[in-house]
Formats: structure tokens, C-alpha cells, sequence
């Protein structure tokens, strides 16, 4: 080969790879665009709503409990490390509450989430696209979207906000057994310079990121298990990549939502 | 309505990306009788019978069912279109999440108002007839064997009466018993509904079975339908690829 037939064979490559990316954004547009116009359609399937949210919560829960705690308790103490040399250990209480409400709730819930219940949802409807289940929903004249991905997508939003809660009050129960019970600062001191730091826009700001990160790893998951091709391999492939999607857009999406509630709350 | 046939193709032309997997199908599949798309993997016949409930669209020409052009029904009156077919898939495709019992009230759930005593006394009559019982009912579809999966999946096609019952390659995977077994439930089923115009197209590559249960015969290989005959004919056709075919 040529100098130009090797260059002309790249730039093949390259518009080739370009334009499976663009087909793989339109897809998933179009994908966004179905979901939401079946939300808003009835029936309006609410039983399917609350399975998913239990399903979701009964799977993460435990671990949000222990990731929570051990996050309250450690960044606890690694302030109270970094602080006591100015005499500002007083400010553990403040500090990590507000950290966890703003950030560490919604974002490692959100991890969590993505990883457990991301998974399951391309896992389920991958598996279901394989073996023709979602052939014969549509069969019988059920729409796929409205019965597989809305009940989950909503579901995720719903439970993200609920689960990064719990996140926050375990994870402030951590943070209050090192401050108050190992470091010994006093309960009242602990208690309420809270107070005097915390308002409700930093708990808003949470609430507002997990329902967010909720709706995300819902699309990215349903997403994934309507796009699953070619048997128990592809089911495998589906559930990976909804894994890591998941994570990287709750992660990189949470920048932007930062700066941007930061002028709005 | 037309008396002959319930399904029709009409210059039925389907492509996809640069292959033709359905090339210029002109012919109707005979109302009130069992008609089996036989053919070689790869031949395009679940393609055809995706054209036939409107999962897929032609590419050109049109599909005619029930006197109705379905490729020109929007998606609501299409979803609505679909309840004149019962589907039964290769694997079965059971939903993996209900029992048997509920796999088979389903669509009753979906689509009619029955009362859960209305639905026990149907889906319970579905699932006699079929040969499943009362204690398979309560199990799930990954606690069955292959064969019981089909005939609750048979039932399940059932459930909301249909016009016309499709069947893609019901057998495989089954022992030469079940799959006869299921044969005869197939041409039961049939043979009970028939006095309604019931049209039961079976997709197969199961030459003996399609033989002994078939009233017509259409032969499909690569996107073309090489022979349409009744089943008598079909056994003496001069075709090469047939000949070949009957003598497996
Ligand atoms: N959605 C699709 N996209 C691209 N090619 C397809 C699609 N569905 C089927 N085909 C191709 O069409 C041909 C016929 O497939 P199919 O109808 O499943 O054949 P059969 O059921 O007779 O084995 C195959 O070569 C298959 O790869
Ligand atoms: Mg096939």
C-alpha cells in the first residue's frame, strides 16, 4: 500500500468510527425522546413503579448504609487531623455535613446506584430482548418503553432522592460518633455550629443532584438493555457498559450541576 | 372481507442496509387453513412474519391482513391491530418474572375487564387444554422444561381468541416426542377454532412434521418463495431445492 491509500483508508476509519458515534447519540436521543413521550401516556403503570422502587431500594440499601457511615466517620476524622493544628476541630461537625448533604450523598449514592441498580435494569431488559420477551410484549401490542424503561427511570428518580437521605443522616451519624464519642468534642458545640453553617439550599442542592442522577442512570441502564444484541455474551456487554456509563455521567455530570446550582440555590 | 385469504403480500420488498432479505413477494396465505413457511435458516422467514404483525415494515409493497393494508395503520391502531394475532416464539418467550398462571393472564389483565374469578376460570381452561397442571401453573418458566414452556406459550397466545396464530419454529429444541406432541396441540387448537376462520401459519424447518400436519406449504430460500403449493402437490414438486429438501 500507498503512503496515500494507507492515509485514505485512515480517514475512512475515522468517518466510519465518527459517524457509528453520531448514529449511537441519535439512537440514544431518540431512546430520550420515546421514554418521555410514554411517561406522559396512559395507563399510567404505578405498580410498576413501586416494584421497581422497592426492588431498587431493597438492593441498595445496605450498601449506601455501610458506605455512608464509614464516609461520615472517616472524613470526620481526617478534618479533625487536618484542623486540630489550628484549634478549628470545632468545625468537624459543620464541615462534614455540609460535604456529605451537597456532594458525598447524592454522588456515592449515585455510584452505588448505578452499580447495583444500573446494572440490574440492561441485565433484565437485556435478557428480555434476547429471548424475544420484549418481541412478544410488543406482540401484543404493549409498548415496551412505557412497561420496561418508564416504571424504572421514574423509579430511579424517585428512590435516588430517598436513598441519598438515608446517606446523609447515617452518614452524619458516623461523623458524630468519631467527633463526639472518640474525639470527645462537646455534643452541644458539635450540634450547633451545624446549625449556624447548614440551610436548606445545601439540602436542596442534594435532593435536586440525586433526582438527577436518578433520572441519568435510569436512561443509561434501560438504555443499555434495549440496545443488548446477540445472546448471554451480549446481556454481559450490556450490563458493563451501563455500569460505567452510570458512573462517569453521575461523576462528570455532578461538575456541571455544582457550578450550576451554585447560582441558582 | 376476503373469503380466500387472511393474509396477503403485495411486491413485498425488504432491505436491510445493502441485502435483500425479502425480494418481490406476491402471494396470500389461505384463510381458515395451516400453512407452514418452510425453508433454510437464513431464508428470511421471521422476517416475513414480523411484516405479517407490523414489528417490521416493507421496504416496499404492501401487507395485507384481515382486509386490512397494515403497513398504513399508525402505531396506536397498529398496537390495537395486534390483538387479532397469538404468537408463539421459538423459545417460548415466557415473561421470565411471572408464573405460568400469570404469563397466560396477562394479556387477559391487559386487554380485557374480566374479574380475577373470570380470569382463573379462563386461563385455568387454557392451560387444561394445553395439557399443563393446576401445580405447573404456580411455577415459574425457568422451573419448566422446554416443552412445558411452549405449551404455556401456546396458551398465552390464545388467551384473547385470535384470528390468526403464529408460530416461529415451534419445535426446535424439542425431543422428536414433544415435538410431535406439540404438533398435534397445534393442530388441536386449530381444529377447535376452525369453524371461525381460524388461519394458523407455523414457521419450521421440520420437513416431516410440516408434511403430516400442514394444509399448504409455502418454500421459501433466500428471500424468495421458490414453491406455494398444497401439501399433496408439494410432495411431487420437480423442484431441485424441494427434492433436496424432501430427501433429508
Ligand atoms: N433487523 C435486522 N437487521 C439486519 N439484518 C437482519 C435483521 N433481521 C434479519 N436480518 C437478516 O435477514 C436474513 C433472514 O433472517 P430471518 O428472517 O431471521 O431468517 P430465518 O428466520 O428464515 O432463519 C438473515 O441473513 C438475517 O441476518
Ligand atoms: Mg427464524
Amino acid at each position: 500500500m500507498s503512503i496515500k491509500e494507507i492515509a485514505e483508508s485512515r480517514v475512512i476509519d475515522l468517518g466510519d468510527s465518527v459517524l457509528r458515534q453520531l448514529k449511537g447519540l441519535g439512537d440514544f436521543t431518540n431512546f430520550t425522546l420515546k421514554t418521555i413521550f410514554w411517561t406522559f401516556k396512559p395507563p399510567f403503570r404505578l405498580k410498576l413503579l413501586f416494584e421497581q422502587m422497592y426492588f431498587m431500594g431493597n438492593k441498595s440499601v445496605f450498601i449506601i448504609f455501610l458506605t455512608s457511615i464509614f464516609t461520615g466517620a472517616v472524613f470526620a476524622f481526617q478534618i479533625y487531623l487536618g484542623f486540630k493544628a489550628i484549634n478549628a476541630d470545632s468545625f468537624i461537625g459543620p464541615i462534614v455535613t455540609i460535604a456529605l448533604a451537597k456532594e458525598l450523598a447524592p454522588v456515592l449514592s449515585g455510584l452505588v446506584v448505578a452499580g447495583r441498580c444500573g446494572a440490574a435494569m440492561a441485565a433484565q431488559i437485556g435478557s428480555m430482548k434476547v429471548t424475544e420477551q420484549i418481541d412478544a410484549l410488543e406482540v401484543m401490542g404493549i409498548n415496551s418503553y412505557q412497561y420496561l424503561a418508564v416504571p424504572r427511570i421514574l423509579g430511579a428518580m424517585l428512590s435516588m432522592p430517598l436513598l441519598s437521605g438515608i446517606f446523609l443522616l447515617i452518614g452524619y451519624w458516623g461523623s458524630w460518633l468519631i467527633g463526639v464519642k472518640v474525639i470527645q468534642i462537646d455534643e452541644m458545640m458539635y450540634t450547633q455550629k451545624i446549625g449556624e453553617f447548614m440551610n436548606l439550599g445545601m439540602v436542596a442542592e442534594g435532593i435536586i443532584k440525586a433526582t438527577v442522577f436518578g433520572y441519568l442512570i435510569g436512561i443509561i441502564g434501560t438504555y443499555q438493555g434495549f440496545n443488548v444484541t446477540g445472546g448471554a455474551e451480549g446481556v454481559g456487554k450490556g450490563t458493563n457498559m451501563a455500569v460505567v456509563w452510570g458512573m462517569i455521567t453521575v461523576l462528570v455530570v455532578d461538575f456541571f450541576l455544582t457550578s450550576f446550582l451554585a447560582k441558582i440555590l | 372481507m376476503s373469503e380466500k385469504y387472511s393474509v396477503e403480500f403485495r411486491n413485498l420488498v425488504k432491505v436491510f442496509g445493502d441485502s435483500v432479505i425479502l425480494d418481490n413477494l406476491n402471494f396470500g396465505i389461505h384463510r381458515g387453513k395451516i400453512t407452514t413457511i418452510l425453508g433454510f435458516s437464513g431464508a428470511g422467514k421471521t422476517t416475513l412474519m414480523k411484516h405479517i404483525l407490523g414489528l417490521v415494515m416493507p421496504t416496499e409493497g404492501e401487507v395485507i391482513v384481515l382486509d386490512q393494508v397494515i403497513n398504513h395503520l399508525g402505531e396506536l391502531e397498529l398496537r390495537e391491530f395486534r390483538r387479532n394475532f397469538g404468537m408463539v416464539f421459538q423459545y417460548a418467550a415466557l415473561f421470565d418474572f411471572l408464573t405460568s398462571y400469570e404469563n397466560v393472564a396477562f394479556p387477559l389483565r391487559e386487554f380485557t375487564k374480566m374479574n380475577e374469578d373470570e380470569i382463573r376460570e379462563k386461563v385455568m381452561g387454557l392451560l387444561e387444554s394445553v395439557g399443563i397442571s393446576p401445580q405447573a401453573a404456580k411455577r415459574l418458566p425457568s422451573e419448566l422444561s422446554g416443552g412445558m414452556r411452549k405449551r404455556v406459550g401456546l396458551a398465552r397466545g390464545l388467551a384473547l381468541d385470535p384470528h390468526i396464530m403464529l408460530y416461529d419454529e415451534p419445535t426446535s429444541g424439542l425431543d422428536p416426542i414433544t415435538t410431535h406432541t406439540v404438533y398435534d396441540l397445534m393442530r388441536d387448537t386449530h381444529r377447535r377454532n376452525e369453524h371461525r376462520g381460524f388461519t394458523s401459519i407455523i414457521i419450521s424447518h421440520d420437513i416431516h412434521a410440516t408434511l403430516k400436519y400442514s394444509d399448504y406449504i409455502v418454500f421459501m430460500e433466500k428471500g424468495k418463495v421458490v414453491e406455494h403449493l398444497d401439501v399433496e402437490t408439494f410432495k411431487k414438486s420437480e423442484n431441485p431445492v424441494i427434492r433436496r429438501f424432501l430427501e433429508l
